[in-house]
């Protein structure tokens, strides 16, 4: 997939890009990776540096949302914060045959927040199947792995919960900031 | 310790508005043009009250971030899982090697032999592969690449 980011200058009309996003629309999402500003009128707030109006930034941040470049404008919390201390990423070894049929099965599953398909490295890593279970106990998370467990059924050859034991890190996407794209320190 | 960035991890004391404000704001804040105000009627609080305590939630660390959430393919931008088998004794030097990326947006320590999981978010697909060469080469050890190759659900929801 080739696809060019570079943006023209804010102000400029559209190209024709394939994600079918144009300079302002960019511009937006530079605005508000950080967050959304906490004032009564956010969408004045973010489009006065860029020479919009809030209707304007409501209304293109409302296209991206149903376009699904946007999956919602929300709040991100912090798993531990608000007790969900077992944090389990479930890993499963599933026939590859079956993999996306079970794979679609097992996201509808309660407590499942991601599940996809990724690739396997052998023989160090045999899992093709990751699904994230969140509970206050580990105890929790075992029983939700369980139900998994047993819709896969003979498809699955093996599985691991990962359980993570710190955050060492969590930013946030950081993906349009051309102006403070920096290289990482050697 | 002193290579990863203080995050707070213990759980937090919610009282019953705090709890409102995170359960509603998990879902999505609508797109009208008085957001919090809308947001706020519909919780039984003023916009002033909302906008203060979540600002509180933020900075106390119990919502890592309140914004538009990107699907970063959709921008056009790279997006893979990679892990490494990081030796324990290395284990500070080589979050530090990792976080130092930007690209790096989230890092994981994990119990498996591969105990270190990250997410990397670069503004092209290209890069990706660029990135995962460079931290090898900072922190000699290979990284094993698992982009995901279907999705069948994202939805992170945590009722409190």
């Amino acid at each position: 997939m080739s696809v060019s980011t570079c943006p023209s200058e804010p102000g400029a009309s559209s190209a024709d890009r394939p994600d079918g996003l144009d300079a302002l629309d960019r511009a937006i999402v530079v605005a508000t990776q950080a967050g959304l500003p906490l004032v009564p009128d956010p969408w004045t707030a973010v489009g006065k540096p860029l020479g919009l109006d809030g209707d304007a930034v409501r209304e293109r941040l409302a296209r991206m949302q149903d376009a699904g470049i946007i999956r919602r404008v929300a709040a991100v919390p912090n798993h531990y914060r608000l007790g969900y201390v077992a944090n389990g990423m479930t890993v499963w070894d599933v026939d590859d045959a079956q993999v996306d049929r079970l794979g679609r099965e097992v996201a509808r599953v309660p407590g499942v927040s991601h599940c996809y398909r990724r690739p396997r490295h052998l023989p160090a890593w045999p899992y093709n199947l990751f699904v994230m279970l969140h509970g206050r106990t580990r105890d929790e998370v075992e029983r939700q792995a369980e139900q998994l467990r047993q819709r896969l059924g003979d498809a699955c050859r093996d599985h691991r919960i990962l359980y993570s034991s710190r955050i060492l890190k969590k930013t946030g996407l950081r993906l349009a900031g051309r102006s403070d794209r920096q290289d990482p320190p050697r | 310790m002193n290579a990863a960035p203080a995050i707070r991890s213990e759980p937090a004391t919610l009282d019953a508005a705090d709890r409102g404000i995170v359960n509603r704001l998990q879902e999505g804040l609508p797109l009208v043009a008085a957001p919090y105000a809308a947001v706020a009627a519909e919780l039984g609080l003023s916009e002033g009250e909302l906008l203060y305590r979540l600002e509180r939630l933020l900075e106390s660390g119990v919502l890592s971030r309140f914004g538009p959430m990107y699907h970063a393919e959709r921008l056009g931008g790279g997006l893979t899982l990679a892990a490494l088998a990081v030796p324990e004794p290395d284990y500070a030097r080589v979050t530090e090697r990792v976080n130092a990326f930007p690209e790096v947006a989230h890092n994981y320590r994990r119990e498996h032999r591969l105990n270190m999981w990250f997410v990397l978010a670069t503004e092209t697909p290209e890069r990706i592969g660029e990135v995962i060469a460079a931290i090898e080469t900072a922190t000699g050890l290979p990284v094993y690449n698992m982009p995901k190759q279907e999705e069948f659900h994202v939805r992170l929801h945590l009722p409190v």
